[in-house]
């Protein structure tokens, strides 16, 4: 069980590249909405021809520019959860379920029967897509999908149609589904919790460009580009000068920084994440400088401050620092300098 | 009366064509990558050319000197003033009316059902008629009654290609004309009344359905 892509593409704004290996998992792909993910579901499943390269799954070649192969989307045994669920709307649950099915009557009957109740369909064969919720829709689409047997499932943004407290619900649902599943799995999200959570190793994809695919942890704790680094919900990121002494200079903020690693030419950025600041007393630690509010934001459970430090260069929003505490801990600081260290650990080195 | 049952007939029968035509030329088009802007237009312009220059083309195509009016010659069929031609050239005039309507509703329809039908292992001739068709049914049926609303006024074309006889190529519209060029105006006026009567409902059947209720 396992996939192969190696796809190249041309779009209006950027080209596509892709490249990854795929075996019994579930693998997701993070980006920025419009970076082209989307489109890449699109080439594997045969919707949309790649430019060059190859696909193989299982040892077939679903597309190979050089052998002049590109089968058809119908024989390549793919299913696709598309973002509006593409539920035929003037077929009830039944007929859609059914409508990718072989075999005689009685058994797409008892083959529906069955997948209606393991998505908690029962009762609503008769019922049009429209009639339906959000996540029943998504069900039925899931059930349809699985009917048709398919070797691999694409799931674009699946829970973007949804509200936040469905989107949970049927999260839950949808990673047992999954886990069942017999074959490889690709999703594509704009959310990096949600594809933290649904799966096992994590790529992104940047200006159509695939950046290695990693474990998800991996990733999240140790980013290697500004985009992974932002997409896994760092908030601050500035290029770097490297000093002489191994330090770094943050270009945006006019500070100086000591991280863990051993910092190398290679190294062109440094993020910090929101929460990873800590007020302290005085210059006594590395990594400690000065900043002042310049915006204060209440949110739902924390306060987001926009703080510029003392030496920032930049005038505009850049060279504002995001910094995250619980309400509690801002209401101590109330009144004092603040004084902002960073642990040699959360500096985090990108190229 | 014979002129009613002749519109009646010819508008029957050059909307089933047309119905069919009109159908495969928008899946034609639409799937269509290259060269889209060029057939849409070929098949638009019966539309928007004059009716004699229609008519004009049709005598072209199905005369007795073109390749096709000499084949049906050898079997005694002479195409060019009969009761066929009011059929050929009414259903050329109305077949854009269908074309374009389909072609618009199927453009407007979810392209994500045709590729769901594909991953699903639909066949393309499934896909066309279980998804699009009902996808597309509200234009359909619009597309269909202009149509035949055309193919009931349609004047131009016939005049030239079936020409005015009485009994057997004259249709209301010509029948209208020929009694105004006698000066019979009292004819001409109960011509009238009756392609009213014919066309209005038909305008209201499409308001009624066109707007209202669910689907698309």
């Amino acid at each position: 069980m396992e996939l192969i892509v190696d796809i190249q593409k041309k779009l209006h704004h950027f080209s596509l590249q892709i490249q990854f290996e795929a075996g019994q998992e579930i693998i997701g792909l993070l980006g920025a909405s419009g970076c082209g993910k989307s489109m890449t579901l699109k080439c594997i499943a045969g919707i949309e021809k790649p430019d060059q390269g190859r696909i193989i799954l299982n040892g077939d070649t679903l597309f190979d520019s050089g052998k002049n192969i590109n089968l058809p989307v119908q024989k390549r045994g793919i299913g696709y959860l598309f973002q509006n669920y593409a539920l035929f709307p003037h077929m009830t649950v039944e007929q859609n379920i059914t409508s990718g099915m072989q075999g005689k009557r009685h058994e797409k009957k008892a083959e529906a029967d069955r997948l209606m109740e393991r998505f908690y369909l029962q009762g609503l064969e008769r019922q049009y897509p429209t009639q339906l919720s959000g996540g029943q829709q998504q069900r039925v689409a899931l059930a349809r999908i699985l009917a048709a047997k398919p070797r691999i499932l694409l799931l674009d943004e699946p829970f973007s149609a949804l509200d936040t407290w469905l989107r949970w619900q049927l999260e839950q649902e949808m990673k047992k589904t999954l886990e069942a599943f017999p074959g490889a799995t690709l999703l594509v999200s704009h959310n990096r919790n949600e594809v933290y959570r649904l799966c096992s190793r994590v790529g992104v994809l940047a200006n159509g460009k695939l950046q290695a695919i990693q474990e998800k942890w991996t990733l999240f704790q140790e980013p290697q580009t500004p985009e992974a680094c932002l997409l896994t919900g760092c908030k601050n990121i500035s290029p770097v000068k490297i000093l002489p002494d191994g330090q770094i200079e943050a270009c945006y903020w006019g500070i100086r920084l000591k991280p863990e690693k051993p910092v190398d030419s290679s190294t062109h950025y440094v993020g910090i994440r929101a929460h990873y600041f800590i007020p302290v007393e005085d210059f006594s630690l590395p990594n400690t400088f000065e900043v002042q509010a310049e915006q204060i934001i209440e949110d739902t459970f924390s306060i987001i401050i926009m703080a510029r430090t003392k030496g920032s260069l930049e005038k505009g929003r850049k060279g504002l620092i995001r910094w995250e505490l619980s309400k509690e801990k801002w209401k101590e600081l109330q009144g004092k300098r603040l004084l902002l260290h960073i642990a040699e650990k959360d500096v985090l080195l990108l190229s | 009366m014979t002129a009613f049952w002749i519109s009646v007939k010819t508008a029957l029968c050059a909307t089933g064509i047309v119905f069919f035509a009109g159908l495969y030329a928008a899946r034609f088009v639409y799937g269509l990558k290259r060269f889209r802007g060029i057939i849409d237009g070929l098949f638009t312009l019966p539309m928007v050319l004059p009716p004699t220059v229609v008519g004009f083309f049709i005598l072209l195509a199905v005369g007795k000197n073109s390749p096709f009016g000499r084949f049906l010659l050898q079997f005694q069929i002479q195409l060019v003033f009969s009761w066929g031609a009011t059929v050929i050239a009414s259903a050329v005039v109305s077949f854009p009316m269908m074309y374009r309507t389909v072609l618009g509703s199927m453009e407007q329809m979810d392209r994500n059902l045709i590729y769901a039908g594909r991953t699903l292992g639909m066949s393309e001739r499934r896909i066309f008629w279980t998804v699009m068709i009902p996808s597309c049914r509200k234009g359909i049926l619009a597309g269909t009654v202009l149509a035949m609303a055309r193919a009931i006024g349609e004047f131009g074309a016939t005049m030239m290609v079936a020409g005015n006889i009485p009994g057997r190529t004259q249709t209301l519209s010509t029948a209208v004309y020929t009694a105004m060029q006698a000066g019979d105006r009292t004819s001409a006026f109960r011509w009238v009344l009756v392609i009213l009567a014919l066309s209005l409902p038909m305008m209201f059947f499409i308001n009624y359905f066109g707007n209202g209720k669910k689907g698309g």
